[in-house]
């Protein structure tokens, strides 16, 4: 409070007022900082991404055996029951394929996988792989055989029946080969695979050399959830051990299902307790899952707060319009999406000083013509622009139409980061979050250390004193309303990249914006973060519970009642000046 | 110090006290108002810290001190309008107000005068007065209430002491600053506490309006207690016999404006500060 | 007599209730007595949209008490209006009896199409009409007196009350949209067949639910203007204007405020009642606090605090409502906005103020100038402090 005396208010020179730009000018230059490095980032993520595997492997390649494959050979009996009429015999020969593949098999599962297998029955009957262009070769000799277009060549159809046995032949094949790139894909794709016991020995017999760790332990566990349903109970044992660290669904509801029928009364205790181990560490990961969601969600908040938190915090300005700034900015982002469809990352990166500048100008607009007029009375400035937010919604409705326009995520936004099968998080969600952190930081120190700031809490605090200062109160009123909705404009940019963009966007987040403002406690925007983070994680741990909608409710509630306990927020002003 | 519960029929000598009605201060042993040892603080700043006070029954005290001393802050611990963090407010010696709702120390027992003057401005002078007379303060009597002779005859009253008889129907909106001290005066008057707190009386006022507020306060004290907040020495000095200097939330001084402006202490605060505004 | 002491000095609130009394008549002999085919016949339609203006004009007076009288702004009164609304929509579902489409006797047809099989015990005693009224005026009367307690009790106002209380509509609508809440969730309450034995769509019918709405708006009237008349209603404008001098001359002010708030909320929800059987539906959409802001606007629009005000507020704004919505839908959001600002800048009184403008200087001032929107002291912590 007594921070400000007059003489560290630096007179208005023209000095000033670039010195003054310049700090406005950091928030946007702190957002493209930001932005460079996640752009960094995002190219080293593509560098270090999988190049991905052609569908058919060179046959040549080190992995098949050098002598010649007789097991596709022309007029071998397999092959001529492939190419010949009967369904029945093509069935079969196709499962003793599957059951015992020759060597060389892998390019033709492969090709028979993707539908491009081909059969000729006469002169001869023999195999052939089609290519993109409808080229067939020999599987075996490389050798061009003719078009697929040609009379005589047939590909062979495949069905699901087929097909689910077809998959895992093709895992254990890449498990077996020496191109490790394949194994770590083939290994989870076994684990969602409906396995035969046959396998289960031939992954046991391949695991010797096996000489990737995680794939190894990854292969042990599924074995061991294989041996959980073995009749011997000493293998079963000796299963549960093995899927001590697991904490796959599949292999808990394996486990449940031992700990309440075995036979065994040993077995039955032992997976009881490795169960319940298993269960402790699910739960405190679904709790870290639940908080890290809740974190998210709270970033939101914080985003779509943090302007209001200037506008109502600092200014004492009722702005119901702040959510269609957030529109605004969400809007920027769309439109300049459309305009380089192909750039989206760069899009997105420009999209952050744009709808900055877009809502913060429009919201300077809104304070010179309209809120100025209307200082001193907050029930009437609320009343005012709540009109504007109808207006401008409406203007949004007429130039967009009232269709939800979807924003396409670029690369380094879109999957997930998943950590166990128990937690993950989507890294927009996880981008969003350090996102909000940032601006919060750089809003903070923005008003902490530069002059813009020091003026801005000059006002707020004591408008004649610092006009009689030489702060020129009307101008920073209308820059500290334009940085409050700037901020809006950007938490748009970032609520485009989770939801869709429409005329009521803002809309659905203003009356939560304003309990995360009033109950961190006005003017105190560590209390906004705090608020927000409470508000989100409170919200995501009540909703498995009590399902979304009502968990909302009763987070609207609980902020009620917390307000009428704490009626200056949680974190309130102190002193004399704040209670007058 | 022994332990004071509230509605202590034993006052501190021990001595039995004869039946008293319920917000009846008893002031056998003189005393009207009593703090000990109260500290409020806002932020870690003390506005009030340690601070002791005694008022006698019927005493006209003046309290000065220079800006940020807490005068304004003792008024609202005072009138519960804050509580304090530490320390024992006694009204009479059985009454703990600390324990008591704002307006229930308001309706009887002390009466406060704001240093902005502040009346109900949409309403008229009459009524600002007729809603201060003593009576209930229940919303349900208030509904059904109507005027009685004898209010207004206890308006006339009032408005005929304070000089605004003749504006009687206008709206207080309309009146000027120091128009509005009185009517302020005025509103104290109806209610007819045991205690009222004014906090600068005179400002805005001219010569003669301040020597009649001198005049009215001094007749006042006696039935009721006076307290005066002010900062003009010339009118602190026309009216005082006691006077309690504060200073950063403590009794610097207390006893006769001439004893107390003899005060080494006094004198270092005073000039060691801004100076007085007059 | 009672009547001429209620309007004295209020010739504004005279007119409009001798307008509201011949509109009354007028419409019943046009559109029961008057043949359809005379120009002079008052159509159904205009009979069921003018009883709906009526409950919308006794939402807006509920809204002026507190608003114009005690400066407390609540942005969820559609919440007790809505409330009002639900507790006529049970009635009118459990008279429904097996002509729904399920023809179940006891159930209505939502809680038949989510496979419950006994009635929920609150929606035990709605069959009967006197519980149901009863229910209307109660459960919107504890839920204001619950959450004004909690919210005078703490000093809660100004803009704080206007955003609690707009978070407390927002979350009923929230728990109303649930189809487990047991009120029809997503499609609310409809169908109805008839009220208190006589069909619902049927013109007697209609005039008589209008006439009801008239005369509840006039009772309505009168019983704010009661209050606001009384030494009751003085404390209130003390406490609106200057609200630390009502406290340190000892009123307990937190038990002014519940009262007013309870009583407003009881006459929002007998609106909501009345309006529940001329629309014929209810649903959580009501709730929406945008419903609740727009109520809020007739009042502004009025003319807050003289009670007459918001009625010609409230039939002047869904006038234009209807006839823009019909004319051009896209203007209307438009229109709300700009009247919104027109209205707080450069009309802060209202429509009344015009006509004041224009004659009777000799009337005493509504309001004092400038109006002010809560005590003076309070205006300073429109400008909170800052530490961030």
């Amino acid at each position: 409070m007594n921070a400000l005396r007059p003489p560290l208010l630096p007179p208005e020179t023209p000095q000033a007022y670039v010195r003054r730009g310049l700090h406005l000018a950091l928030i946007p230059l702190l957002c493209l900082t930001f932005g460079l490095i996640n752009v960094c980032a995002a190219v080293q993520a593509d560098e270090l991404a999988p190049v991905p595997t052609p569908a058919i492997a060179p046959v040549n390649s080190a992995v098949l055996p050098q002598e010649s494959p007789t097991g596709f050979a022309a007029n071998s009996p397999s092959v001529v029951a492939l190419a010949g009429d009967d369904g029945m015999a093509r069935t079969t020969a196709l499962n003793a394929l599957i059951a015992e593949p020759p060597p060389g098999a892998e390019p033709i599962f492969h090709a028979l996988d993707q539908g491009l297998l081909y059969t000729q029955a006469a002169p001869i009957a023999r195999l052939g792989i089609a290519d993109a262009a409808g080229q067939i070769t020999d599987p075996v000799t490389r050798e061009v055989l003719g078009n697929r277009n040609q009379a005589g060549w047939q590909p062979i159809a495949i069905n699901n029946a087929i097909r689910i046995k077809l998959r895992p032949r093709m895992d254990v094949l890449a498990l077996q080969s020496v191109d490790a790139a394949k194994w770590q894909a083939a290994s989870d794709d076994l684990f969602s695979a409906r396995l035969t016991p046959a396998y289960l020995a031939e992954i046991k017999a391949l695991m010797p050399r096996m000489t990737d760790a995680t794939v190894k332990t990854q292969l042990q566990k599924l074995v061991a959830s294989f041996e959980l349903n073995d009749s011997n109970p000493q293998v079963r044992m000796a299963a549960i051990a093995g899927v001590a660290d697991a904490l796959d669904p599949e292999i808990r509801a394996k486990l449940a299902n031992l700990a309440q029928n075995d036979p065994d009364a040993t077995v039955k205790a032992a997976a009881k307790s490795t169960l319940d181990a298993i269960n402790t560490r699910v739960a405190a990961w679904q709790f870290a899952q639940n908080l890290v969601f809740g974190l998210s969600l709270g970033s939101v908040l914080l985003l779509a707060a943090i302007g209001l938190a200037i506008t109502f915090g600092v200014m004492g300005v009722i702005n119901m319009a702040h959510g269609e700034m957030m529109m605004i900015g969400a809007y920027t982002t769309w439109l300049l999406q459309q305009a380089m469809p192909h750039h989206l990352t760069a899009a997105l990166f420009l999209a952050i000083p744009a709808a900055f500048m877009a809502a913060g100008l429009i919201g300077i607009a809104i304070e010179r013509g309209l809120i100025r007029f209307l200082y001193g009375r907050p029930l009437e400035t609320l009343l005012a622009t709540f009109g504007l937010s109808l207006m401008l919604q409406q203007a949004a409705r007429i130039i967009f139409t009232p269709l939800n326009r979807a924003v396409e995520l670029p690369a380094f936004m879109s999957n997930s980061w998943v950590i166990n099968p128990v937690f993950a998080i989507t890294y927009n969600r996880l981008y969003i979050l350090i996102f909000s952190l940032t601006v919060f930081f750089a809003l903070l120190i923005l008003l902490k250390r530069s002059t813009f700031g020091l003026r801005i809490r000059a006002v707020a605090q004591n408008r004649a004193m610092a006009r009689a200062c030489g702060v020129r109160s009307g101008w920073i009123d209308a820059l500290t309303f334009g940085l409050g909705s700037g901020i809006a404009g950007i938490a748009g940019v970032a609520l485009a990249q989770i939801t869709n963009v429409g005329p009521n966007l803002g809309q659905s987040y203003i009356v939560d914006s304003f309990m995360v403002v009033v109950l961190g406690g006005v003017g105190n925007l560590w209390g906004t973060l705090v608020a927000a983070m409470g508000i989100g994680v409170l919200n995501k741990f009540l909703e498995p519970y009590s399902g979304a909608v009502l968990a909302k409710v009763v987070v609207l509630v609980l902020v009620i009642l917390v307000i009428q306990k704490r009626p200056r927020g949680l974190f309130p002003q102190k002193g004399r000046a704040a209670e007058e | 110090m022994m332990a004071l519960s509230e509605n202590d029929t034993h006052g501190l000598g021990g001595e039995r006290i004869t039946h008293l009605a319920p917000n009846e201060p008893d002031v056998s042993h003189g005393t009207i108002l009593y703090l000990e040892d109260v500290t409020l603080s806002f932020d870690g700043f003390k506005a009030l810290n340690k601070l002791n006070l005694t008022l006698d029954n019927g005493e006209l005290r003046c309290i000065i001190g220079p800006n940020g001393a807490g005068k304004s802050t003792l008024m609202d611990v005072i009138t519960g309008r804050r509580r304090p963090q530490e320390g024992r407010v006694f009204f009479g010696q059985n009454i703990d107000l600390l324990k008591r709702p704002e307006h229930e120390i308001a309706s009887g027992m002390v009466g406060r005068k704001f240093q902005r003057p502040t009346v109900f401005e949409a309403l008229t002078i009459g009524e600002n007065i007729e809603l201060t007379l003593t009576g209930s303060r229940s919303p349900w009597r208030m509904l059904r209430a109507r005027s009685t002779a004898l209010e207004q005859a206890r308006i006339d009253d009032v408005l005929t002491t304070i000089g605004l008889n003749q504006l009687r129907h206008r709206p207080a909106g309309v009146l000027s600053h120091g128009q509005k001290q009185w009517l302020e005066i005025g509103m104290l008057l109806a209610q007819n506490p045991r205690i009222l707190l004014v906090d600068e009386p005179v400002a805005g006022m001219t010569g003669e309006e301040v020597a009649r507020t001198a005049e009215l306060l001094v007749s006042l004290a006696g039935s009721r207690t006076v307290v005066v907040v002010e900062h003009d020495m010339a009118f602190v000095r026309k009216i005082a016999k006691k006077v309690t200097v504060l200073h950063q939330g403590s009794v610097l001084a207390e006893g006769s404006l001439s004893a107390v402006q003899a005060n080494p202490k006094v004198i270092e605060v005073y000039l060691g500060e801004t100076p007085c505004s007059n | 007599m009672l009547l001429k002491k209620l309007l004295n000095h209020d010739r504004g609130g005279a007119l409009v209730l001798l307008a509201i009394v011949l509109m009354l008549i007028w419409v019943s002999i046009g559109n029961l007595i008057i043949p359809e085919t005379s120009a002079w016949h008052v159509p159904t339609y205009t009979v069921a949209l003018l009883g709906k203006f009526l409950t919308y004009a006794l939402l807006a007076v509920s809204i002026d008490l507190i608003w114009g009288y005690a400066g407390i702004l609540s942005l969820g009164h559609g919440a007790f209006f809505a409330l009002g609304g639900y507790g006529m929509g049970m009635y009118l579902m459990r008279q429904i009896g097996d002509r729904g489409q399920y023809g179940n006797p006891d159930l209505p047809d939502f809680m038949v199409f989510l496979n419950w099989h006994a009635l929920p015990w609150y929606w035990q005693g709605f069959e009967h009409f006197w519980f149901a009224a009863l229910m209307i005026l109660l459960v919107p009367g504890l839920l204001a007196g619950l959450f004004g307690w909690l919210a005078f009790r703490s000093k809660v106002s100004g803009v704080y009350f206007a955003i609690i209380t707009q978070a407390l509509t927002y979350a009923l609508m929230l728990a109303f949209f649930r189809n487990e809440m047991g009120f029809g969730g997503n499609n609310g309450l409809t169908d109805f067949k008839e009220i208190l034995g006589f069909s619902i769509t049927d013109n007697g019918t209609r005039v008589g639910l209008f006439v009801a709405s008239g005369i509840a708006l006039i009772l309505g009237y009168l019983i704010a203007r009661m209050v606001v008349q009384s030494r009751f209603g003085r404390v209130l404008v003390a406490i609106r204007d200057a609200e630390p001098r009502a406290r340190a001359t000892g009123y307990p002010v937190a038990q002014y405020k519940l009262v007013v708030f309870v009583i407003s909320a009881m006459l929002a929800a007998v609106a909501g009642a009345l309006y529940v059987p001329q629309v014929g539906i209810i649903n959580p959409g009501e709730f929406s606090p945008l419903s609740s802001i727009e109520a809020v606007a007739w009042v502004a629009t009025g003319g807050r605090g003289s009670l007459f005000g918001p009625i010609i507020g409230a039939f002047a704004v869904n006038y234009s409502k209807t006839e823009l919505t019909t004319i051009a839908p896209d203007l209307w959001p438009f229109f709300l906005g700009g009247l919104f600002i027109l209205v707080t800048v450069f009309l802060p009184k209202g429509l009344i103020s015009l006509f004041a403008r224009f004659k009777a200087k000799n009337e005493p001032a509504l309001l004092p100038d400038p109006l002010p929107d809560a005590p003076k002291v309070d205006a300073q912590k429109s400008k909170p402090e800052a530490s961030v």
